[in-house]
């Protein structure tokens, strides 16, 4: 039995739906990431849970006890906010102290849970500051006690990380992630950044308009993509247009070039066109022989990232970047060299749908990003 | 450089001297009730006067329950309208002008034809008279009130907090005394000054619902017609007055050290 449940969830603002037939269970102790881009229903789902708002249509059950009705306040829910929200009329410790001197807990109790959520969170002794006083980073790591102090049965963060800048950005997501670890406790994490989602999470729930478009494991969304959208707004992508040659064998052509697929085609005919997606980290210039696919192509241009460089190669009427490691003894192709392009044959993912919506929904994921 | 510093330090000068020399004239002027020489002769007049202390007595009685029942009346309005029903705030804002539209004398004559009759008979009890005194001054206090509020609610993120709160655990009511309350004291506190001033000073309505010198208004207007230099004594008096009520606020505001900063919140 799932400890949080959400049943056929719909939210719907006069005629805009901003989620839809939103269904999922999250285990006990589970760390869930909502991830997509902005307008996708991400942070509404999460306000649903926290109470902020009502549900249109659908269940919404915690510790198998149906809270859809109940208000904000009674449902023992933590929650963090983007702008932090402390107060700015109490001090450290009265922030953390709120939740607990409203369920009258003891002072001596308040008093030692107070210091031992503070060294929690690596701010010992800053019981006396006021907010103001605080970094970014500090008054998040303030909020995310005071969310603690009440025991939650559930922990809700919405985009915590957004406001602070990036080098504190990675090191308090470990912390909130081993934190989390820690207390073992129940996490809802709404983000727009993938990296933060893919590094955090047991599993992610990706969403676009308001649908869920695949929940899985950072390392299933990330190389199992189902829909092109996934594909698409985790990591970088190729997407290229191939047409079908033999559907029993898997057996493609790009630019009359051929091309295999790990499993064969069960819905196209000789002739239709699918949709391939591919990632700039498999492939390789020449290189490795055997299995692998193999395209050729003229470079079109090189970008230098640092640790890698990226190469802009086009494969007749499609381009396909991808990346090479930096290293001082590397040979960067030039623009207009002929290259072979090389990737194992399983690394080419087949995308669902048709390729023309894959294209679409690959440069709405681009806007998006 | 020089020629701005210069024309800045004459502007100065010209609006210290254009605020300042009607007070130095009048508070000379109450100096001189004997003829000759300088005395607090005046002063001590008015000092002396038992209607002074009761009619002030009263009218701070007034101010203060006006004061406490229009936060009581604003405060949870403002912040609905921040908090839900941001569409109704141009609606509100311009009842909120209405006393400067509507002059004191309508708005009086109003509530005595309105409250002199069944069903609701006010204007014959001392306690009657004194609440439509009340209700009208909250409502001559709107303006400045509701604005006052206004801003400082739009100096913190009030929904933000709200939703904090409430994930906390907290109710309306330790939402708006716990959080929103102390977030808003500073705006609250000038709000309060100046309705404080206006409720002091006020004469139609005091005039006409009460009659006689009950309340400070009436009492100023009584001794400005009679007497020659004790008018000038209680202008000073009362400027006096005034200037400790802002003393007092600003000690209060700056009494804890967060409050400094809530100026910059958000």
């Amino acid at each position: 039995m799932a400890f949080l449940e959400l049943r056929d969830i719909r939210k719907s603002f006069g005629a805009a739906t901003a989620v839809d037939t939103f269904n999922l269970q999250v285990e006990r102790g589970e760390f869930i990431s909502f991830l997509g881009p902005s307008g996708c229903g991400k942070t509404t789902t999460l306000r649903m849970i926290a109470g902020f708002e009502q549900p249109t249509a659908g269940q919404i059950l915690v510790n198998e006890q149906d809270i859809t009705r109940r208000p904000p306040n009674q449902r023992n829910v933590g929650m963090v906010f983007q702008s932090y929200a402390l107060f700015p009329n109490m001090n450290v410790a009265q922030n953390i102290a709120f939740g607990m001197t409203l369920k009258r807990a003891p002072k001596a109790t308040i008093t030692q849970r107070v210091s031992e959520l503070l060294a929690l969170i690596g701010l010992p002794g800053l019981e006396r500051r006021y907010p103001y006083q605080l970094s970014g980073g500090q008054q998040q790591r303030v909020a995310l006690a005071r969310a603690l102090a009440i025991e939650p049965q559930v922990l809700l963060l919405d985009e915590p990380l957004s406001a602070l800048d990036a080098k504190i950005r990675v090191s308090l997501r470990n912390e909130i992630r081993s934190i989390q670890r820690k207390l073992g406790i129940t996490t809802i994490y709404v983000t727009h950044d993938q990296e933060e989602a893919l590094s955090l999470s047991d599993r992610i729930v990706v969403m676009n308009h308001g649908r869920i478009e695949q929940i899985g494991t950072p390392f299933q969304i990330y190389n199992f993509p189902q829909t092109a959208f996934v594909a698409s707004f985790v990591g970088t992508l190729n997407v290229l247009q191939a047409r079908v040659r033999n559907p029993a064998s898997g057996e493609l052509e790009i630019d009359g070039q051929p091309l295999t697929l790990a499993r064969p085609l069960t819905d196209q005919r000789t002739g239709d066109t699918v949709a391939i997606a591919l990632r700039p980290e498999v492939i390789a210039l020449d290189g490795a022989a055997g299995t692998a696919n193999r395209l050729r192509g003229v470079v079109e241009d090189v970008t230098f990232l640092g640790a890698i460089v990226r190469v802009r190669v086009q494969v007749g009427t499609e381009i396909v970047n991808f990346d090479m490691f930096n290293n001082p003894s590397l040979r960067v192709p030039e623009r207009g060299q002929p290259v072979t392009l090389a990737f194992p044959v399983e690394s080419s993912l087949l995308l669902d749908d048709t390729a023309e919506h894959a294209k679409q929904a690959v440069a709405a994921a681009a806007e998006a990003t | 450089m020089k020629r701005a510093s210069f024309w800045s330090w004459l502007w100065i000068a010209l609006g210290v001297l254009y605020f300042l020399l009607p007070l130095i004239a009048t508070l000379n002027f109450s100096l001189r009730a004997r003829r000759g020489v300088l005395s607090f002769d005046a002063y001590r007049s008015v000092f002396s006067d038992s209607q002074f202390y009761q009619s002030f007595g009263f009218s701070t009685e007034m101010a203060v329950l006006t004061i406490i029942f229009s936060v009581l009346l604003l405060l949870p309005t403002a912040y609905w309208i921040h908090l839900r029903m941001r569409w109704l705030r141009p609606v509100v804002e311009l009842v909120t002008l209405l006393p400067f539209v509507i002059p004191g004398i309508v708005l009086v004559f109003g509530l005595i034809k309105t409250y002199s009759g069944a069903p609701f008979a006010l204007t014959g009890s001392r306690f009657g008279t004194n609440l439509l005194l009340v209700g009208g001054y909250i409502v001559l206090s709107f303006p400045y009130m509701y604005r006052s509020i206004d801003t400082g609610l739009r100096a913190v993120d009030v929904q933000t907090l709200t939703e904090a709160a409430q994930s906390l655990g907290a109710g309306w009511t330790t939402i708006l005394f716990r959080v929103i309350f102390p977030n808003v004291r500073v705006a609250l506190l000038s709000g309060a000054f100046l309705t404080f001033a206006i409720v002091i000073g006020e004469l139609t309505l005091a005039q006409y619902l009460l009659g006689g010198t009950q309340a400070f208004g009436p009492y100023l207007a009584l001794v400005g017609r009679n007497k020659a230099y004790e008018p000038s004594a209680l202008a000073i008096i009362s400027f006096a007055l005034i200037w400790a009520a802002i003393g007092i606020i600003q000690l209060v505001g700056r009494g804890s050290p967060e409050q400094r900063q809530l100026g910059g919140m958000r």
